[in-house]
């Protein structure tokens, strides 16, 4: 990762009164509740610092008011943050003039949120369109741009609908759309599907993962579904308390939760369908056969399955052309069984 | 005193005292203080009957009367020296030139022209187009016919008079209040200062600032104007800024995201979102202004005011009648107008609203249709001059047959009810509170306040009674709160009887609600008529006015507050076996407690600012020396103290009901629904706008 595409240093959001006054006095260091009691003031995101890489999907977790809604809005300041900054393709946010701010606002980044959002009172294809009307660009540019956003996300011949004549998913695709009509180079998510069906949530997902596909966009993800958050992340970033409680790759996160709270989200997953070979395999054992086929260490756990059963010999793990431990069907069934027990 | 109408109703569920909450036992323990209270000033009463009663002569008038009175001499005398009323004199001016060129346009003759620019065909022509244009053309025949009966009913220039105050107004109104609206729906600090002011601005009874305005603006159009306006501003400024604030977060925020400006925010985000709401803002400051400049009549203002007023004053109840009739007609079609004109613009921006192809031949063909009409206007005479027809002193006429044969066939059953409530209630209590010397009355009533409302009750009403007695017409003020106590028992157990009756019957609430509405959007000098028709000038006339203008009002609250009840708690009542009667004097009213005291405290209000019309028919006390000092310029003191002394009543009984409900000052919009802001009529049931 040679120049962060987001990079967030110390990040604090505190809400109430005298709100400046917490940080840096042993006060910062209480309890979300304890703050709450002798000052009145609530933490929203508690000193959060990470790194975004340009392309990748970051996702953020953590269950209701841990503070994920908060820390997204600091990001492009739709809440002022209390301390901390923001820097987007090394331009600082937090140092922005209002106009600058908009700026950045209009061109680089763009969100889809919860509720969607959108203006009753225009048509669908208005909606996608207002991002480009507030540039100031001309009615018919920005109306052609529009309408190509709207097939690119499946809604041609809705142009004309107005939002309450859609249903939520329906919906939500508008708000995707209007979040990429401006053509921005990251989008925030902030729980975009968490209002859905599940199976209409589901289409919606592999609707992003096509997206990403195609447009490559940098994503911060927000969502309080595991399951969503594995689906779509290459890294994942857990929040309690407004504070980081662990930041790593699906598969770290399942197979190392950093604590109680993390074990208790990743203790209903399939482990099988996230794990790695990396969090499995072992040293050989002295004399143990090494003649069995190689898979890569970034194999799932549940694809390698087969070929462990089919094969006399553990498999060995390799990354290229290094052994880097090997793997045997006893391995692979413990991860298995371990997860029908729990 | 002041809870007395609901209190009944809150005690009984309680006395049997098996399941209601703590707050419903403090309340039963109230009324055995209060019931002390009542007993030793019943006794002070007999003991002390009629000395020190401070009663002052019809006419009479007391030094600190006159001081005021040389207080406002002072000031016109300062007309060309003092800066403010400098100020006030060239706004009075512009306003008055701006109201007499519309005139000359529309109604008088414009020198050197014998007649108007536009004579009669043409000013009906254009408000039918616009009617068309804006509305539908069942609206454009609604607005050509009420201006035809304008005319033809012999009112022509007086009903365009009103109409031209009325637009003005809320021209200004629109100009000023949008602002002041925008800035309630986006800043929290501004919403909370300018709801305070209006807070205090629709405690008022309407008269008590028609006497400062004629004091800066002089009597006549400006004043009309001016009074107009101020009670015309607070209904946009609420319900527009209301409606601004209610605009989601969720869309401020995603469109804020997109790097919007504020501007951009105001014009594409939030107005257009309120614009609901800012349209039900605009109907109800239109019926507001159409009913406030009709009053002003009494400050000389033009219009139709003036025919009601002279009617009323000499008990000619059909020569009031007919321009009482076109008041009302006036108010249903600007409360339709502008109805129908929201519904359309909401279908138009939802792409609707018919084809459009066709609209344009038809408003193109009707825009022809009126400009020859306004030529034709502006070359025949006939057409210039509305013709005379005499059907509107027949008419007259007619109705002062038919109130005659009315009065002397129900003469005995009208006179018999007003004769039973005058015995049996207006006497002894008027006998019990303006006849105890003032000092017992005085103690009396804080005592009361302390016992209903508390500490915080007992301070206002201290500040409020001193404040009375320093105003030299406690007798007079100790009438009118009998008069208005009167008046709210009354609408309690009206609004009682038919609350409960709409709560419980969906087909009632449906037959009885719209004739509610349209009460609530005749302007209040209307109904004065027949009433004064029916039981000739007296307290008692008054007292029905005052009860017939507040009963929509607290039936309303009431019926929605019982209906409020939750179906689960009636369904478990249900299920133990209670009597329907049971159901509604354990339950429901229990339950609805809160809008029981709303209602009582709007009702007393309400009550309240109609004393001064009240004194127009033989209320006395405090609304005839308010109306005595408009007549008479040596009187003016006595006036402004007499309306100075109604805001100290309604001030004090305000907050002894509001203390009493236990409702909190900061608790937000909630529970203080505005004093005179009428509830939307015809407001599309999606959305609750409980704060008007
Ligand atoms: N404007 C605000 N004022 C005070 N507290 C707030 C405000 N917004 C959010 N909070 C508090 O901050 C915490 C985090 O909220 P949020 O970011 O919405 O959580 P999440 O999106 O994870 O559910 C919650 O405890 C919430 O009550
Ligand atoms: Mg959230």
């Amino acid at each position: 990762m040679t120049t962060a595409a987001l990079s967030v240093d110390g990040l604090w959001k505190i809400f109430g009164p005298r709100s400046d006054r917490v940080i840096g006095t042993p006060d910062a260091e209480l309890s979300r509740a304890d703050l709450k009691a002798k000052t009145g003031n609530v933490v929203g995101v508690k000193d959060v610092s990470f790194d975004v890489a340009p392309g990748e999907v970051f996702v953020v977790m953590g269950l209701s008011g841990s503070g994920k809604s908060t820390l997204v809005r600091l990001l492009t300041r739709l809440i002022e943050p209390t301390s901390g900054s923001v820097t987007l393709n090394g331009e600082e946010i937090t140092a922005a003039s209002e106009s600058k701010l908009r700026e950045i606002r209009r061109h680089q980044v763009s969100m889809v949120f919860q509720h969607f959002g959108l203006l009753p009172h225009r048509q669908v294809i208005d909606n996608v369109a207002y991002g480009l009307e507030v540039r100031g660009v001309g009615k018919k540019e920005r109306r052609a741009k529009a309408g190509e956003i709207v097939d690119l996300v499946g809604l041609t011949g809705y142009e004309k609908s107005y939002p309450d004549q859609l249903s939520g998913g329906m919906q939500q695709r508008v708000g995707l759309a209007r979040a990429l009509a401006g053509d921005p180079e990251m989008l925030l998510f902030d729980e975009p599907f968490s209002a859905l069906d599940p199976l209409i949530r589901r289409d919606m997902q592999n609707e992003v993962i096509r997206l990403h596909r195609e447009l490559g966009k940098t994503m911060v993800f927000i969502t309080h579904d595991l399951s969503e958050a594995l689906k779509l992340g290459d890294r994942i970033l857990i929040m309690r308390d407004g504070a980081i409680v662990q930041i790593g790759s699906p598969d770290e996160v399942v197979a190392r939760p950093a604590d109680d709270y993390v074990k208790d989200f990743v203790s209903e997953v399939p482990k099988s369908h996230v794990l790695t070979l990396k969090w499995v395999m072992r040293e050989p054992r002295p004399g143990e056969s090494l003649e069995g086929p190689a898979l890569p260490v970034t194999t799932i756990v549940r694809q390698a399955a087969r070929a462990a059963i089919a094969s006399e010999h553990p498999i060995r793990v390799v990354d290229g052309d290094e052994l880097l431990g090997v793997v045997d069907e006893e391995d692979i069934m413990r991860v298995v069984v371990a997860e029908e027990e729990s | 005193m002041t809870t007395t109408a609901p209190a009944p109703a809150v005690r009984k569920p309680v006395e049997p005292g098996a399941e209601p909450p703590p707050p419903e036992r403090s309340s039963v323990s109230r009324w055995i203080p209060a019931a002390v209270v009542i007993g030793v000033w019943i006794v002070a009463y007999l003991l002390l009957e009629g000395t020190d009663t401070l009663a002052l002569p019809g006419v009479a008038r007391t030094d600190l009367h006159d001081r005021l009175t040389e207080f406002n001499n002072d000031l016109l005398a300062s007309r060309d020296t003092n800066p403010v009323m400098q100020f006030t004199n060239s706004i009075s001016d512009l306003l008055r030139s701006l109201f007499e060129w519309v005139q000359r346009m529309i109604v008088v003759p414009n020198p050197p022209r014998p007649v108007p620019e536009i004579g009669w065909l043409g000013v009906v022509a254009i408000a039918t187009y616009i009617g068309l244009a804006i509305a539908n053309w069942r609206i454009a025949v609604l607005v050509c016919l009420s201006f035809l009966s304008f005319g033809v009913l012999g009112y022509w220039q007086d009903s365009l008079d009103l109409l031209i105050v009325t637009g003005i107004s809320v021209a200004i109104v629109i100009v000023l209040g949008m602002p002041l609206a925008v800035l309630v729906g986006t800043s929290t600090r501004a919403n909370r200062a300018i709801t305070v002011v209006l807070d205090l601005m629709q405690t008022m009874p309407t008269f008590v600032y028609l006497l400062p305005v004629v004091l800066f603006f002089g009597i006549g159009v400006s004043a009309a104007v001016v009074s107009t306006m101020i009670y015309a501003l607070p209904p946009l400024v609420r319900i527009a800024g209301f409606g601004i604030r209610e605009v989601p977060t969720a869309t401020i925020e995603a469109t804020d995201s997109a790097g919007q400006t504020y501007w951009q925010r105001l014009f594409k985000v939030q107005l257009p979102m309120a614009r609901k709401t800012i349209i039900v803002g605009l109907n109800q400051t239109t019926l507001a202004a159409l009913s406030m400049a009709t009053l002003a009549a009494f400050v000389n203002g033009p219009g139709l005011g003036k025919p009601v007023l002279a009617g009323l004053r000499i008990n000619d109840v059909g020569a009031a009648f007919v321009p009482g009739v076109l008041i009302v007609v006036m108010a249903v079609m600007l409360d339709r107008t502008t109805t129908a004109a929201s519904e359309r613009s909401e279908k138009v921006a939802r792409g609707g609203g018919g084809n459009v192809r066709q609209r344009r031949v038809l408003l193109a063909v009707g825009g022809v249709g009126t400009l020859v009409a306004v030529y034709l206007s502006r070359t025949y005479i006939g057409l210039a001059e509305f013709p005379v027809y005499t059907i509107g002193d027949r008419i007259a006429t007619w109705v002062n047959d038919v109130m005659d044969w009315v009065t002397s066939t129900f003469g005995g059953i009208t006179g018999a009810f007003k004769d039973l409530v005058t015995t049996w209630l207006l006497n002894p209590m008027q006998s019990l509170i303006a006849d105890s010397p003032w000092y017992v009355s005085f103690v009396a009533i804080a005592a009361l306040a302390f016992v209903f409302g508390g500490a915080r009750a007992l301070v206002s009403s201290l500040v409020c009674l001193t404040g009375i007695w320093f105003f030299d017409l406690w007798h007079d003020a100790m009438i009118t709160l009998t008069m208005t106590l009167v008046a709210t028992v009354l609408v309690m157990v009206l609004a009682l009887v038919f609350g409960v009756w709409m709560a419980r019957d969906r087909k009632v609430d449906l037959g009885i609600r719209p004739l509610l509405d349209a009460g609530q959007t005749i302007p209040p000098f209307v109904y004065l008529i027949p009433v004064l028709a029916l039981f000739g000038p007296s307290r008692f006339t008054a007292i029905v006015a005052g009860v017939v203008y507040a009963a929509p009002a607290a039936i309303k609250l009431v019926a929605d507050g019982v209906k409020g009840v939750s179906p689960t708690t009636i369904e478990a009542g249900r299920s133990t076996g209670q009597t329907t009667w049971q159901e509604i004097t354990k339950v429901q009213l229990p339950m609805a407690k809160g809008s029981l005291v709303l209602a009582t405290n709007q009702g007393l209000l309400y009550v309240l600012s109609m004393t001064v019309i009240g004194g127009l028919v033989g209320a006395g006390a405090l609304g005839y020396d308010v109306v005595y000092g408009f007549s008479r310029s040596e009187a003016w003191g006595k006036g402004l103290a007499a309306g100075i002394t109604i805001v100290l009543l309604g001030v004090m009984l305000d907050r002894i009901t509001r203390a009493a409900a236990d409702v909190r000052r900061d608790d937000g919009p909630g529970p203080r629904r505005a004093f005179h802001t009428r509830l939307p009529i015809g407001f599309p049931g999606d959305r609750k706008v409980v704060e008007t």
